[in-house]
């Protein structure tokens, strides 16, 4: 017999369910998560039944897993239930030029020190913005048309080339992958979709910026870079987030294919807002970033992270292929109340291949830092080799710094080295650049960048100007 | 220029100046010359600022400024430039950006523009063949893996570079071979102008050859003990300090 | 309805201790063990889920069948033991006839049970430092049989090495050897700690040696695990220094199926000096699992860590060293390093070293390699004449030889050497 909880239950269900379908126009997915929820996302965006069938299996999956522990990181667990899983502006005509574009979207855009027409016009590069999970504005498509290459909102991709959306997605990052990864598969809004046909070299750099923008709102991106023969390109990703007094759930799920001879080089600056200096609110990024290398393919992952109040991020190669190259360059930056469990994961598997993972960390104010990677080297991985160096740098004496290398190597012929240090920025080194005349902050600010030399020189030139500006943002009055 | 009175100064409690007097002026060269331990590069480098000594009692007038007041970097900005006897390795930070950050935040400490990058260019080309410095060193990180000799001319190169009101060389010969310290001594040399003054803290009289002093002074336990000619630097090579300090006990006794 | 009761894996293992007789204990040493039986109720053996256990399973360990058993018959053995003081427990059970003594004014070395009847300092200090949440631990608390007691008086110098066997010589022994060492101020001392098997089926030893060196002191110890091919042993060491005080252990795994060691150094004091080196040649199915936790709390400590391995056939090893650096211990210098060899495909090592740092005015690294013998320098052997067994032996010796340099009894350098040699002169 049911109970009268059960049948309300059952009423309120059937009802929310059809709710939904005449409430098409809603800009935001009521708060919490269920079947129901991702049938509303999933027709929403007007998906076909496959897509919905990958979101459902994921969600069961989903269901049944529970948040890991295992991470040097302490925060309030978010609530799954008391957040919105979609949420978008106003439906919008499809635009052909910037012209179009919300002349207010344009102005946040130029606060953040980002403007379009500039990128556009100065630097070549072709901007796929995606604010509260909907691309609204995209350029120099035409071009890259010309060349075969495909880059797109992932929405548009699953209507409009369904055959390599179905083909790779959830071939790099499987949806029993990790929690955060699962989940993201099930409720994924939207992001970038990219495709480099075989032997092109994509003339541009392509880039995105993310950016959350309304409060209380999940943001799940999905990006999948697919490299095919002898291709290469180059992508990057910038985040800025404005002040947000709650703490945003940040998932994002990035899985790049590389295919033989190809070559993607993924860099990232990620700047979500971090918290304030007392350590309320602030974006928790829980990402999960992976590339996959067939034969004599190469996959670089450059990253600068300096935002977020909780970052928990692990960009890897699988290198199945023989040849196969994985690299890792990453800067990460946490200050006041941050904390930050990021490293690299580098699978070696096929023959011959090399894996290069360079982490700096910088830890100050009350912050917590670790750096956490896996380099495995399978039987069949003849030859494999690995270096790693990871540094820390502390600043003030209440922040910590931690090394948490895991190294299982399953093969003879294989060489791997792991080198870390840990230690303040020299007194010597900020004497002496005062000696030439700088203040404190400026001598830190120099030798903090000379620190991070080694993985700024593998940004894109713009990006690494970016970048630089944000340490010293980021660092600004952590010492003294 | 500088003039220093009974400075006292210790480290970790342990007074290692006892009272120094030492006056310099413009257009001159000092030499301060002494046994190990008699407080010489304590003396640099409490002149530059550095935090660990502690000053106790003395004053040090600057260019008519209270030395002693001013943080490190002011020092510096006042012309107050140190040729470190053991400088630092900075990776990552090119020698190029370390000066243009240098220069250029003086200059806006004084309201200047910044340096022309055409300006600053041609500066580094005219200084660094005065210390017949490579190229390539410039943009090599900030003496990381220059060799001695090397790292002593890249002071005299970054003093050419600021152009400094009062250099002091602590132990700059100190390792060099002869030639790197011909090098060395003839950069400063070309430096020097009227309205410039170094003081130059050397352990051997070798130095004293090239670059010739007006005064010669000798430090012991923290106070200079006796003043002279430069030809007090050769006696000083022949008979080494024992006959200061038994003449000093004479005193004394 | 029909309950059946399923007794876990624990419930079984427990067993074994069933029909142990502790009635004679001393009451202090009996309510600790009342206390760490209540502990275990609450804990449960640990999975590969664990962190802590992650790369080692001990199933096989936990599952097996054991005995308890005191030695009835008088052995006859020449142990050929280098010393004028020597400890020989037999499966955990003191052996009065094969223990030998040469009494020195201020050393006071005895088996446990001895000691828990006249120690004040035993009474006091005993189970203090021992893991509560460890079960293996807690299960030597509760169910050790014996051990060696050493307590070294204040400025005391010992020159000799005093020597503690522990020896399984039947087969399927399960033993919980109990060791407590106590070095006080301004002492030097040196151990060597041995557990050996002439038995060669199934045993599992499962050893806790607490050690306190007090202010000023010096203290080695020479870790031997010989035991036999398919015997398990878990290792707990319980370290503490306290100011100035400078400690030492060399660990050589050689055999067993599956040993594991846990060696906890809660370094208290201020200006201490640490070493922690370790050998791990392996051959066979053996897995060897060290973890190391360091723990820097007082300013000015130093430490230095080595650990190396050579993994041959099907081995595997395992590295998990931690070294953290408390807020308050400014200065620490904390050096960390692992270097492997892996001679085949079959072998496996998985190397985690980590460092955990609160306190920024620190200089701390770690450092983890693995490879294969140098080819080059193989080469350049075998050009000079060697044929290339002597040429990888040759090699293997200059690898071990590092670790080999850091101890300090003559007769265990001698011994780990000639093992090394045995070892290693015909591999192919």
């Amino acid at each position: 017999m049911q109970t009268e909880d059960e049948l309300i239950e059952e009423i309120t269900n059937s009802e929310y369910k059809y709710g939904f379908y005449t409430d098409m126009d809603a800009d935001q997915a009521p708060k919490g998560l269920s079947e129901d929820i991702i049938r509303f996302i999933s027709a929403k965006k007007n998906e076909p039944d496959w897509m919905l069938e990958y979101r459902l299996n994921a969600y069961r999956i989903w269901e049944k897993m529970e948040e890991p522990e295992w991470a040097h990181l302490g925060y309030a667990k978010p609530d799954f239930q008391d957040l919105h899983y979609y949420s978008a502006p106003k439906p919008k005509v499809q635009l052909d030029s910037l012209d179009e574009v919300d002349p207010e979207l344009l102005e946040t855009f130029k606060k953040l020190g980002i403007s379009i027409e500039e990128q556009e016009r100065l630097t070549g590069v072709a901007v796929d913005v995606v604010i509260d999970s909907v691309s609204v504005a995209t350029s120099f498509k035409k071009k890259l048309g010309e060349l075969g290459i495909i880059f797109c909102s992932f929405s548009e991709a699953v209507q409009d080339h369904p055959e390599l959306v179905r083909k790779y997605l959830g071939t790099v990052v499987p949806t029993t992958d990790n929690f955060y990864a699962t989940l993201n598969s099930a409720v994924f809004t939207d992001g970038s979709f990219c495709y480099i046909p075989k032997g092109k070299k994509c003339p541009m750099e392509l880039s995105t910026y993310f950016r959350i923008n309304e409060a209380n709102t999940g943001q799940f991106e999905r990006t999948l870079v697919i490299a095919d023969e002898g291709s290469y390109v180059s992508y990057l990703e910038g985040c800025t987030a404005p002040m947000r007094d709650e703490n945003q759930l940040h998932a994002a799920v990035v899985e790049l294919v590389a295919l033989d001879d190809a070559e993607i080089k993924y860099s990232t600056i990620q700047n979500w807002y971090p918290g304030s200096k007392e350590g309320k609110g602030g974006i928790y990024n829980f990402v999960t970033k992976r590339g996959l290398c067939m034969d004599r393919a190469k996959i670089s992952w450059t990253q600068v992270e300096t935002g977020s109040a909780v970052t928990w991020k692990y960009p890897g190669c699988i290198l199945k292929g023989n040849n196969s190259i994985g690299e890792f360059y990453s800067v990460a930056v946490t200050s006041n109340h941050q904390q930050a469990d990021t490293g690299s994961k580098m699978i070696h598997i096929g023959k011959n291949t090399k894996s290069t993972i360079i982490s700096k960390g910088i830890s100050a104010g009350q912050a917590q830092n670790s750096y956490r990677g896996l380099v495995k080297i399978n039987k069949g991985a003849t030859n494999a080799r690995n270096f790693t160096q990871c540094d820390s740098l502390l600043m003030g004496n209440n922040c910590g710094a931690h090394t948490f290398p895991y190294i299982e190597v399953n093969n003879q012929s294989s060489k791997v080295e792991h080198e870390a240090t840990t230690s303040k920025i020299g007194e010597d080194q900020i004497f002496y650049c005062k000696q030439r005349g700088m203040d404190e902050t400026t001598a830190i600010n120099l030798i903090v960048n000379g620190y991070c030399k080694e993985v700024l020189n593998q940004l894109p030139m713009e990006f690494a100007v970016e970048a630089q500006k944000l340490l010293e943002i980021s660092l600004e009055g952590s010492v003294g | 220029m500088i003039k220093i009175e009974n400075l006292h100064a210790s480290i970790e409690g342990t007074e290692i100046l006892t009272g120094i007097n030492l006056e310099v002026k413009a257009g001159e060269v000092h030499a301060i010359m002494g046994p190990n331990g008699s407080g010489k590069s304590t003396l640099a480098n409490v002149l530059a600022g550095r935090d660990e000594y502690e000053v106790t009692e003395g004053s040090v007038d600057f260019l008519g400024e209270d030395l002693l007041d001013m943080e490190p970097e002011d020092r510096s900005r006042a012309g107050l430039f140190l040729a470190f006897q053991y400088p630092v390795e900075i990776p990552g930070v090119s020698n190029i950006n370390f000066l243009k950050t240098a220069i250029n935040e003086a200059r806006e400490k004084r309201g200047e523009d910044p340096m022309p990058a055409k300006d600053f260019l041609k500066r580094v080309k005219e200084k660094s063949k005065l210390v017949e410095l490579d190229g390539r060193l410039a943009n090599r990180s900030v003496n990381e893996g220059f060799s001695g000799g090397e790292k002593k001319r890249n002071e005299i190169f970054q003093m050419a570079m600021l152009d400094p009101k009062l250099a002091v060389l602590d132990e700059t010969d100190s390792g060099l071979d002869i030639d790197a310290l011909r090098i060395v001594a003839n950069g400063v040399n070309e430096l020097k102008t009227k309205d410039n003054a170094s003081i130059v803290i050397t352990h051997y009289q070798r130095l004293l050859d090239y670059i010739v002093p007006d005064f010669v002074h000798v430090l012991y336990q923290g106070k200079i003990v006796k003043t002279g000619p430069k030809e007090l630097a050769l006696e000083l090579e022949e008979r080494g300090y024992d006959w200061i300090i038994k003449e000093l006990e004479e005193v004394t006794a | 309805m029909n309950e059946t009761v399923t007794l876990t894996n624990k419930d079984k293992f427990l067993s074994h201790f069933d029909l142990v007789d502790f009635s004679m204990d001393e009451d202090f040493s009996s309510d600790k063990r009342k206390e760490a039986m209540e502990l275990i109720q609450w804990l449960d053996f640990p999975t590969s889920k664990a962190e802590y256990w992650k790369y080692t399973r001990i199933n096989k360990i936990i599952k097996g069948d054991y005995k308890v058993s005191a030695p009835e018959n008088e052995i006859e053995i020449d142990l050929a033991v280098p010393t004028k003081n020597c400890i020989v427990l037999i499966n955990g059970y003191f052996s009065e006839e094969l223990s030998f003594f040469d009494i020195t004014e201020g050393i006071q070395f005895s088996s446990l049970s001895d000691a828990k009847k006249s120690s004040s300092i035993l009474k006091e200090k005993f189970n203090s430092l021992v893991k509560k949440d460890e079960i293996f631990a807690d299960i030597n608390s509760a169910y050790h049989q014996d051990g060696a007691f050493m307590h070294v008086a204040k400025n005391v110098q010992a020159d000799e090495p005093y020597y503690i066997l522990n020896m399984v010589d039947d087969s399927n022994i399960i033993s919980n050897p109990r060791n407590f060492i106590f070095v006080e101020q301004g002492a030097n001392a040196k151990v060597v700690l041995k557990t050996i098997n002439t038995a060669n089926t199934g045993s599992f030893t499962n050893m806790v040696s607490e050690i306190f060196v007090e202010k000023n002191a010096h203290f080695e110890i020479n870790k031997i695990q010989d035991e036999a091919e398919d015997s398990f042993q878990i290792a707990t060491e319980q370290v503490v220094q306290a100011d100035d005080s400078t400690f030492k252990i060399n660990t050589f795994t050689l055999n067993g199926a599956i040993v594991r060691n846990n060696l906890n150094i809660d370094s208290l004091g201020k200006n201490t000096m640490t070493y922690l080196n370790g050998l791990y040649p392996l051959k066979g199915k053996q897995h060897v699992d060290n973890h190391t936790y360091l723990l820097h709390r007082e300013p000015n400590g130093e430490s230095h860590e080595l650990y190396k391995g050579i993994m041959g056939d099907s081995s595997t090893g395992v590295f998990n060293g931690k070294v953290f650096v408390h807020r308050e211990a400014q200065k620490t210098n904390a050096f960390q390093s692992n270097a492997n060899i892996v001679m085949t495909d079959t072998a496996t090592i998985n190397s985690k070293p980590e460092l955990e740092i609160y306190a920024d005015d620190v200089k701390c690294s770690h450092g983890s390699t693995t490879g294969q013998l140098d080819e080059e320098a193989l080469f350049y052997l075998r050009a000079r004449g060697l044929s290339k067994e002597s040429a990888r032996a040759v090699l293997v010796n200059a690898f071990a030889s590092d670790v080999i340099e850091q101890i300090g009894v003559d007769a265990v350098k001698d011994e780990i050497e000639k093992y090394i040699d045995d070892n290693y002169q015909g591999i192919k």
